[in-house]
């Protein structure tokens, strides 16, 4: 049992391995995120599809929005609330159905998912301090999901330069103006607005 | 371990302070010895592996493995890891300034080459 689920595992990595390549070829080209949602929609001539695809943005937003009520317990200084969200993340996370997209799309957003989870499991079963390291890397994970997903909404990637002793943090927001989810009150209104997708 | 040519030093290090709680070989007699401390143990153990095991790194997606280099990073780092119920016992596994700077050092570098 063990030995298939390694074997099934290395195949999985040589996959990705694959797989990345030709997504930073991609990116070399497409300038922005959103755009994978047209390369997406060109490989996709029929209607059912379409409309399976519709509903997988659904749930991307799902996982967009969680994200954004955990980013805005963290601003709040709010450690249970945070854990709460950090649940609900996690399982909605877990419930992602990729199916509707390419194979080489379904390997990365597993890969994906599979983390995200594991950072939002975290966040909620941990300090303050704590929950803001993993979600650091969650928002990296959040973010490589939108740009194989795509999104309606309109979102700010935003950036502070101090957190973590200088290391520097990202983050998604629905709003421009600068909430701070790293520092909280200590700290508000670090960063800028780094990019914005759509 | 983690890729192919791991320093044999680090690699020592990491076995002696982490591989029984974080891998598939467990040195299982230096604690059925201590019996009081075992049920306690033996659930560190598995939540250990859950965390993260050694044997299964190849298996792990690269951006799998840069979350676990972070965290691995950080728990050394806020002296979190090896844990102080077993260096009380397991004097051996304490860390020292030195080694903890060689391991960060180590993963610090294995985590840039993914990225
Ligand atoms: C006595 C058993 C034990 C030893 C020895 C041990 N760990 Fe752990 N480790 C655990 C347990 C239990 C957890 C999960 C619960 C926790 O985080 O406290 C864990 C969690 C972790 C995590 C994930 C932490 C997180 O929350 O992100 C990392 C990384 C880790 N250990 C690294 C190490 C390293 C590196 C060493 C050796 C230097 C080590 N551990 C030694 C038991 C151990």
């Amino acid at each position: 049992m063990k030995k298939v689920k390694r074997t099934l595992g290395m195949m999985a990595l040589a996959a990705t391995t694959v797989l990345t390549v030709s997504c930073k070829d991609v990116n070399k080209n497409e300038p922005a995120a959103p755009m994978s949602n047209e390369m997406h929609q060109e490989s996709i001539d029929d209607k059912d599809d379409m409309a399976m695809n519709d509903n997988q943005d659904a749930k991307a937003e799902a996982i967009l929005n969680d994200y954004f009520n955990l980013k805005d317990a963290l601003v709040g200084d709010d450690n249970d609330k945070a854990k709460q969200l950090g649940a609900t993340l996690a399982s909605t996370l877990g419930s992602f159905d990729a199916s509707s997209y390419s194979d080489s799309e379904q390997q990365e957003l597993k890969d994906i998912m599979e983390d995200a989870i594991e950072h939002a499991e975290h966040i909620s079963e941990s300090d303050m301090a704590h929950q803001r390291e993993h979600f650091k890397i969650l928002s990296k994970d959040v973010t490589d999901m939108v740009a194989i997903t795509g999104t309606e909404m309109k979102i700010y990637e935003q950036f502070c330069p101090m957190y973590n002793n200088n290391e520097g943090g990202a983050w998604l927001s629905m709003n421009e103006e600068i909430r701070n989810p790293y520092f909280g009150d200590k700290m508000l209104k670090c960063g800028k607005v780094q990019r914005e997708i759509n | 371990m983690v890729e192919n040519q791991v320093p044999a030093t680090i690699k020592n290090r990491l076995q002696v302070s982490c591989y029984d709680c974080h891998s598939n070989n467990t040195d299982y007699p230096w604690y059925s010895k201590i019996q009081p401390a075992a049920w306690f143990l033996e659930d560190h153990i598995q939540e250990g592996k859950d965390e993260l095991n050694f044997n299964e790194w190849a298996t792990y997606s690269d951006r799998r493995k840069n979350s676990k280099l972070r965290s691995i990073i950080s728990q050394i780092e806020e002296d979190k890891m090896p844990l102080d119920s077993y260096t009380l016992i397991h004097k051996d596994a304490i860390l020292s300034d030195e080694y903890k700077r060689m391991i960060i050092d180590y993963m610090t570098a294995l985590k840039d080459s993914l990225e």
